[in-house]
């Protein structure tokens, strides 16, 4: 008998079959109201920044533009994070009414889904669904149309300014901001990325309103949010939980009984020891109680048989490849602390060589140029001062 | 130009236009930051990260070079913050790199070398990576040389090749720790469409891509007793030389460089301002019988515009990207090779020396020269016309391992046969030269009248603007030329190949009516050729220009048909432009290439 500690919740998945409904409902009413209503749900972005939608929406609303575009985020890099593909494959009308919605408030005519050319199979269903979408819009004579963009299997890509680069068919590499996607995106012009889950979201809050997803979830961290369990856990799989439970909470139900350490948020999150568990909360930072832990809902569960070095140099591996290579901080960190462990591992350099890499992940959190040279520090520095015993011994 | 923006930098407050950035507010409050992928000719690209400061309140660092200083920024340049992510930063970049710098052909010119030394880099915090011997160096190209163990990734070659010659031979490839900077396919600088400009060696902040340099093979001909060696000095290497023994940007050097050149040994030192006047005679020439068969005998295959082709970078881009257009261009050689196939001849013969032991150097400001010096039509004289081309960087080291304090030389004067020059001549070394200088000739010719510009400068050619246009009216031909009378002569004038491209797609599109384009392929003409000392920037580029028409203004004869050696050139041994002898020397074909 399995028992259930956390509710599930059911709104992405949900089969509704009202989306034309949804749809037309939202283009009869008015632009601003939908951008209030989205802001009161106080969704934040479910890629892993946790920017305010309806910030962003009305950012890029309120740019000025003969051109603006909305993109789908469906790049999906994150290791250990695979909610994305079943959203596209269950409910790909809720992500296209969100595309067309966001068109609709920040007046774009084209929508694009960046899709992760590792999901190339998703192509014909999805743009299947693209066509009865677009025939529906036509017969409510709304323009907006939408395109699916094959990307090209780095990770980086997954970067919304390294999106555009990419789709511009120049080489993936993160963009300097200022200036912001919401300013100065795709082609140049006023851009809306979303990640898929973000889109779904906002279909629930168009239909139910905000406050069904307001009270979800907790101050802060609103709503629900889809998890990529994984790891040694008996329950793998996709689950749609509540914001601002407890990593404790959260191991008790699905981890194996000997839950050593979870890592939230993917290579580019944290790690945490079961130490900590009951003081860390899953959501986006904010003055709650505790250590709020943001991600992108990947929870890789690891037990007492694995290696927190093995771990670290799995992630610092996957950096030191998938960085786009462009600044210096991240391109020679990565490696840097990946020869490092090793080094300090095999006993050529002294354990504090590893305060030294602490340091240096520091400088990379300040000065990397993008999001992914930033957070290798995350993993490196939770993996690091609680498993220091691990990366010496 | 929108408002003003007030912002603090180190305590100092100042007020800077909307858009300005962070480095450059500094730059104007006189703190000075570090940078390195960061180059005034470039589009930014904030990716080395040296340039970091403080901004208060703000946890994580700012890119100084890549960010917009807004209203009250409270910015801090030299924190202990800032000052240990640099460090971490420049240590880095050491890591990676092949730190071999005594070994390094840029020693003393390298901007990662002298920020390791002004932050006083004393140890190797983190192991070195050692992944620089995966690289090996590309060492067949005839001018450039391509080490990516030297290599930052600064990509400031990539903005170069792409932003402003418009030829994009280097990109990026790989990413994470593969990152580097390649060529199409990863094939040699050789084999790929590089026009051997050298402009990547211009900006290239360290040691990762450098001229081929013939230092050594031109030291042993300066000892071999058995040899006459000439050398011939092109326009822009005076006006650029003093800056790599210290001098301001813009000091002419011409008389200290004879006295140089002298003093290492050169048999003979000769002017290559005295071919670029032949040039004029026979550009100039060749031109008016275009315009004759065009405009009075109605042929309407004639090739025009007529193209110049002075600048080999140029041609080989052209051969490249215009392959269909090469009639158009002049059949005349560069100066440079004018000159060797006639020292291996006219000079030879006059001064009675037999042209086998006649070994013949070139200082250029320009690598491409030494790929266009290797080119198998260059033989006319039936050996190599021209031996060995030295950039006005190697002369520069020459002039150092000899030891010789250049600027404390006395001046002295060019050798004769081939020496004389005049004001035309120097001017080859700008953008817009060498139409000044035809203009002042082809006018002449037609007219009987000087260019009615007063001084002879003809200031609508001169300037920065990367595409120029000017046109003269001719009236009161000369008897013979009338069918020129009341033709408007439209000429157009591009620097630095991106403008180059943007005239020959309007000419290959029939868009362009011109009769006359000058093009030079690097940027400022050959004052700001890759070969020149190194830093190169806007501001230093117009210094030398001020000093290439300070030095014509100077000149007694500033017409290219008044230099009294090209006069007795034709009289003696060439017989007249274009001419059989002529024909056979100075003109040569070109080759349609690949464009990849
Ligand atoms: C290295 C890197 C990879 C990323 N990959 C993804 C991705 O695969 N999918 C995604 O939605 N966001 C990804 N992001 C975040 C995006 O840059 C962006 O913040 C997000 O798509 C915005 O959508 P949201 O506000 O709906 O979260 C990535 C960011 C970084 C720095
Ligand atoms: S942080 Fe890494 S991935 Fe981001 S721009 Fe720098 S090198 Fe590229």
């Amino acid at each position: 008998m399995e028992s259930y500690h956390l509710k599930r919740i059911d709104f992405i998945f949900k089969n509704e079959n009202d989306w034309k409904d949804v749809l037309s409902r939202a283009l009869a009413s008015d632009k601003q109201l939908i951008l209030n209503e989205l802001m009161e749900s106080e969704l934040k972005g479910r890629g892993g920044a946790g920017f305010p939608t309806g910030l962003k929406w009305k950012l890029t609303a309120d740019e000025k533009s003969d051109e603006k575009h909305i993109i789908c985020n469906a790049d999906e890099g994150e290791p250990g994070t695979f909610k994305d593909r079943e959203i596209l494959t269950q409910v790909p009308f809720k992500v296209l009414v969100g595309m067309a919605i966001c068109g609709y408030v920040i007046g774009a005519l084209k929508g694009f889904i960046y899709l992760r050319g590792e999901y190339t199979f998703l192509m014909p269903e999805l743009e299947k669904a693209i066509k009865e979408f677009e025939y529906y819009c036509k017969e409510i004579n709304f323009k907006f149309s939408i395109k699916i963009f094959l990307g090209s299997g780095a990770y980086i890509c997954g970067e919304e300014t390294a999106l555009f680069e990419s789709m511009e068919g120049k080489r993936g590499e993160p963009r300097n901001k200022p200036p912001f996607p919401t300013k100065n995106g795709y082609l140049g012009k006023p851009t809306v990325v979303n990640n898929v889950e973000t889109l779904a979201h906002t279909y629930t809050i168009f239909k139910y309103g905000a406050k069904q997803f307001y009270d979800l979830g907790v101050q802060y961290s609103r709503g629900t949010k889809l998890f990529s369990v994984s790891g040694d856990t008996p329950k793998a799989g996709i689950y749609e939980l509540e914001l601002g439970m407890t990593l404790e909470q959260f191991v008790d139900d699905f981890g194996d009984g000997d839950t050593k350490a979870v890592q939230v948020g993917g290579a580019s999150g944290f790690l945490v020891p079961r130490k900590l568990f009951s003081q860390t909360i899953i959501g986006f930072k904010g003055k709650l109680e505790g250590h709020s832990l943001p991600t992108g809902g990947s929870m890789m569960l690891f037990n007492s048989s694995r290696s927190m070095f093995n771990v670290l140099s799995n992630y610092l591996y996957f950096f030191h490849e998938e960085s786009c290579g462009q600044c210096t901080p991240c391109r020679v960190g990565c490696q840097v602390l990946l020869n490092g462990i090793n080094e300090v591992k095999k006993g050529e350099r002294s354990t504090l060589y590893l305060d030294k890499l602490l340091q240096l992940t520091e400088t990379m959190k300040q000065t990397a140029k993008c999001g992914l040279g930033q957070s290798v520090a995350n993993s490196f520095s939770s993996i690091v001062e609680n498993f220091k015993e691990e990366m010496i011994y | 130009m929108g408002k003003n923006i007030s912002i603090t930098i180190n305590g100092k407050k100042i007020e800077v236009p909307q858009g300005t950035t962070i480095l450059e507010a500094a730059e104007k409050a006189t703190f000075h930051i570090p940078t390195l992928c960061y180059h005034k000719d470039l589009c930014v690209a904030g990716n080395c990260r040296v340039c970091v400061v403080e901004q208060v309140g703000n946890q994580r660092l700012l890119a100084s070079c890549a960010t917009p200083a807004e209203e009250n920024m409270n910015i801090i340049t030299n924190s202990l913050k800032v000052r240990n992510a640099r460090r971490h930063i420049i240590q880095l970049l050491l890591a990676e790199h092949k730190s071999d710098c005594t070994k390094c052909y840029k020693n003393g010119n390298c901007e990662l070398q002298k920020i390791a030394a002004d932050l006083r880099i004393l140890d190797q915090e983190f192991t070195e990576l050692k992944t620089w011997k995966a690289f090996t160096v590309d060492k067949h190209s005839p001018s450039i040389i391509k080490d990516d163990s030297k290599c930052i990734r600064c990509q400031r070659c990539v903005r170069t090749c792409a932003e402003l010659q418009g030829v994009n031979a280097l990109s990026v490839s790989g990413k994470g720790s593969k990152m580097h900077i390649s060529t199409f396919m990863e094939k040699s600088m050789v084999d790929v469409v590089c026009t051997n400009c050298g402009q990547c060696v211009n900006h290239c902040p360290t040691g990762a891509l450098v001229e081929k340099n013939y230092i050594e093979e031109v030291w042993m001909a300066l000892a071999d007793p058995e040899k006459h060696v000439v050398v011939q000095t092109a326009p822009a290497v005076r006006v650029g030389l003093g800056e790599e023994m210290g001098a301001k940007p813009g000091t002419r050097v011409t008389g200290k460089m004879v006295s140089a050149l002298k003093q290492l040994g050169f048999d003979a030192v000769l002017d290559t301002d005295f071919t670029a006047d032949l040039t004029i005679m026979e550009e100039g020439t060749e031109l008016l019988n275009r315009l004759k068969m065009f405009l009075a005998n109605g042929d309407k295959n004639v090739k025009l515009p007529l193209l110049t082709s002075c600048s080999p970078g140029w041609i080989k881009y052209l051969e490249h990207m215009y392959p269909e257009q090469l009639d158009n261009l002049s059949t005349c050689k560069s100066p440079q090779q004018m000159f060797g196939a006639l020292a291996k001849t006219y000079y030879a013969n006059a001064k009675k020396i037999d042209p086998e032991s006649i070994v013949s150097v070139s200082i250029m400001p320009c690598t491409a020269k030494k790929f266009e010096a290797e080119r198998p039509e260059m033989h006319d004289s039936g050996y190599r016309d021209v031996d060995y081309v030295l950039t006005t960087r190697e002369l520069a080291i020459m002039i150092k391992q000899a030891g010789i304090e250049l600027l404390q030389l006395e001046d002295s004067k060019y050798d004769s046969l081939m020496g004389d020059s005049t004001g035309a001549g120097v001017i080859f070394g700008a953008t817009g030269g060498v139409m000044e200088a035809a203009l002042r000739t082809a006018y002449e010719i037609v007219t009987g009248r000087e260019v009615p510009f007063k001084n002879l400068n003809i200031e609508p050619v001169r300037g920065i603007e990367g595409v120029r246009s000017a046109s003269v009216i001719i009236e009161n031909a000369l008897p013979g030329w009338d069918f020129l009378n009341g033709v408007e002569l439209k000429c157009a004038i591009a620097h630095g190949l991106v403008n180059a491209k943007n005239i020959m797609d309007k000419v290959k599109a029939g868009e362009a009516d011109f009769h006359f384009i000058e093009i030079m392929a690097c940027p400022g003409g050959c004052l700001g050729g890759g070969g020149q000392p190194i830093p190169t920037n806007p501001e230093i580029r117009r210094k030398r220009t001020e000093a290439i028409y300070e030095e014509d203004e100077q000149m007694t004869i500033r017409k290219s048909h008044e230099n009294p050696e090209v006069l007795k050139i034709y009289k003696d041994y060439l017989k007249e432009p274009l001419g059989e002898k002529s024909h056979h020397l100075l003109h040569t074909k070109y080759t349609p290439r690949d464009r990849y």
